[in-house]
């Protein structure tokens, strides 16, 4: 009420609105709403063809039984009450669950240390930044066949390596119980360096003067760090735990592919692997869509936790 | 910087075991991260026989993989391909986002938070959960084994949208509210002053979105079938399945398709460390 109260003022009041033609006279607030949609138009559009009718097509698609492509057969809750029934499915949810929950961690830890210590002022930085951030460049197909090339269990670098620490050659790759922590090696290894800049970029966006100010009160760095760098950090934090998360989830299927293709023992399966499996290796779409689904129902609620652990990485309730 | 010995009460002796432990903890990092890179370039120049010797150095340094690699398939066509598809993606993604970004960030508009809401939660819908409705809908359009069915569909998502919203929502409002009250359109205030301040940030994302899509590997897998439109990701991938153990033209083809980047990044670092250097002073 009060707002349309004030456009009329406003249309009313100044007398240099004269030299407009009226019909030019949209209210400011409708311009501000035509200009938005304008501006969103692109990516609206193209977020809703290639992102989002995919997404629903995908729910429609779980519940047929597709055979090769153009025959589609009605089966309702079919494809779900044989994911609930499918072994190899929640063995492969079970490897994709202990993948999230030591790489995220672990590469939130490792990246976050690595930006604190690039934000010291030390001889050489800019170097050490370059070379953390360089495995980054490779795609995962070349990451996976770089490690492949090391973990070789007769001819690998990697035992020769472990074997100057006395440490007998393992079988990195060919071991059940040792292959996905491999893969999390390889993993943390390759996105360490991308989350080490995010980070950085975060801690460059605390102001100096609060670090300053704690010292002068004789603040530990430890204390710095708790009181101001880890709450300031929030938004930062906000946005790694949820990329590393989906990351984690979806992202995994072209290192696995190129680095274990899923073995030994289906131990490296991820349940983005096996869906693949499904749709382009056994023809099955239907299936493969309603394990798809099923994975993004997931990572709602997964993001949604953490939305919630985060406060949405906002600093306080208002705006 | 340097008055910590003073506030902290350090002696100068522990101040310079700091650093230097530190300095010693980032080469040593470093040279971690390096060292399958390295290890892959040196073990490229090797032969056949010696390329598992586990030296450091070829002791009969060759070219031969690499002449190999590159009269027994088409890489030249493979590299132009994944060159095209990163361009033109990141170029298109980078317009798109920063418009979307700075509607979403900075105009008023009724039902901007379920909008935005949305966007952001399409972050979770990444391509590898949607590769078989895509595959169908492509498909339909006609898209499919063509440039546009690889390019097009990777330009839309909302990673760059969301931190380009982040960073807008921290530019002063001032700046752009002075210039509406002078009569500037919106189009102008984004133009003129928000492209410019989000220099930093563009040049950042365009480095991630060219070298995202430079790897893409699972959509130019199932969206193209004929020679012509084989990327460098998926013809590595298949030329290692075709030459298994022969390490020697496998890592010889890796690096070729790392060395641009490599270089790319190392070009465009500069840029980066600059203009974080710049936007840090301000």
């Amino acid at each position: 009420m009060s707002s349309i109260a004030t456009e009329r003022q406003q249309a009313a009041a100044p007398p240099a609105a004269a030299e407009h033609p009226p019909r030019r006279r949209l209210s400011r607030k409708h311009r501000e709403w035509i200009a938005a949609g304008l501006f969103l138009l692109p990516d609206g559009l193209g977020l809703s063809v290639f992102v989002i009718l995919p997404m629903f097509f995908s729910i429609v698609l779980s519940f047929f039984q597709v055979s090769g492509f153009g025959s589609y057969e009605w089966i309702g809750l079919g494809n779900y009450e044989r994911m609930f029934n499918d072994p190899y499915f929640w063995s492969s949810m079970w490897v994709t669950a202990k993948y999230v929950v030591i790489m995220v961690p672990v590469l939130f830890v490792v990246s976050l240390g690595l930006g604190i210590l690039m934000k010291q002022k030390l001889p050489g930085m800019a170097v050490y930044r370059t070379a953390l951030f360089m495995p980054y460049m490779l795609s995962l197909v070349v990451a996976g066949l770089l490690w492949k090339f090391m973990f070789d269990e007769q001819t690998g670098v990697a035992n020769k390596i472990v074997g100057a620490f006395g440490i007998s050659p393992q079988s990195w790759l060919g071991d059940p119980s040792l292959a996905l922590y491999s893969v999390i090696l390889v993993t943390v290894w390759y996105m360490m360096g991308y989350y080490m800049i995010i980070f950085l970029a975060g801690l460059n966006e605390i102001p100096k003067e609060y670090y300053e100010a704690a010292k002068i009160d004789g603040a530990s760095p430890w204390t710095s760090f708790r009181k101001i760098t880890w709450p300031l950090l929030r938004p930062t934090s906000f946005f790694v735990l949820i990329m590393t998360t989906v990351a984690a989830i979806t992202g995994t299927f072209d290192l696995v592919y190129s680095l274990t293709a899923g073995g030994p023992a289906n131990g490296t399966a991820v349940a983005m692997f096996y869906i693949y499996q499904q749709a382009f290796v056994f023809g099955e779409y239907g299936y493969a869509s309603a394990l798809g689904t099923f994975l993004v129902l997931i990572m709602v609620v997964l993001s949604w936790v953490i939305f919630k652990l985060t406060k949405g990485g906002r600093f306080d309730d208002g705006e | 910087m340097e008055s910590d010995t003073v506030t902290t009460g350090m002696t100068p002796r522990t101040r310079f075991g700091k650093r230097g432990g530190l300095t010693i903890v980032g080469i040593v990092l470093s040279l971690v991260s390096l060292f399958p890179i390295l290890w892959a370039i040196s073990s490229s120049f090797k032969t056949r026989a010696t390329v598992t010797d586990g030296k450091l150095l070829p002791n009969d340094f060759t070219w031969e993989n690499f002449r190999y690699v590159f009269t027994e398939v088409p890489f030249g066509r493979w590299l132009l391909n994944s060159f095209i598809m990163a361009a033109v993606i990141t170029v298109a993604a980078l317009f798109f986002h920063s418009m979307a970004a700075y509607a979403l960030a900075r105009l008023k508009f009724p039902g901007r938070d379920s909008i935005f809401a949305v966007i952001f939660s399409t972050l979770l819908i990444t391509a590898p959960v949607v590769l078989i409705p895509l595959f169908i809908i492509v498909r339909q359009l006609g898209m499919l084994d063509s440039y546009a069915g690889l390019i097009i569909p990777l330009i839309f998502n909302a990673f760059g949208i969301f931190l380009l919203r982040q960073f807008y929502l921290g530019i002063p409002k001032e700046l752009e509210e002075a210039a509406i009250v002078d009569g500037c359109g919106y189009w102008r205030v984004y133009w003129n002053i928000i492209l410019p301040l989000s220099r930093p940030i563009l040049s950042a994302l365009a480095v991630f979105f060219f070298l995202a899509n430079w790897n893409q590997f699972a959509w130019p897998l199932v969206s193209t079938s004929s020679t012509d439109l084989t990327v460098t990701q998926v013809g590595i991938s298949s030329f290692t399945t075709q030459y298994g153990a022969n390490w020697n033209y496998i890592l010889a083809a890796a690096v070729i398709a790392v060395i641009p980047m490599l270089t790319l990044f190392l070009i465009f670092q500069r840029q980066m460390v600059e203009s974080i250097k710049t936007s840090g002073l301000k």
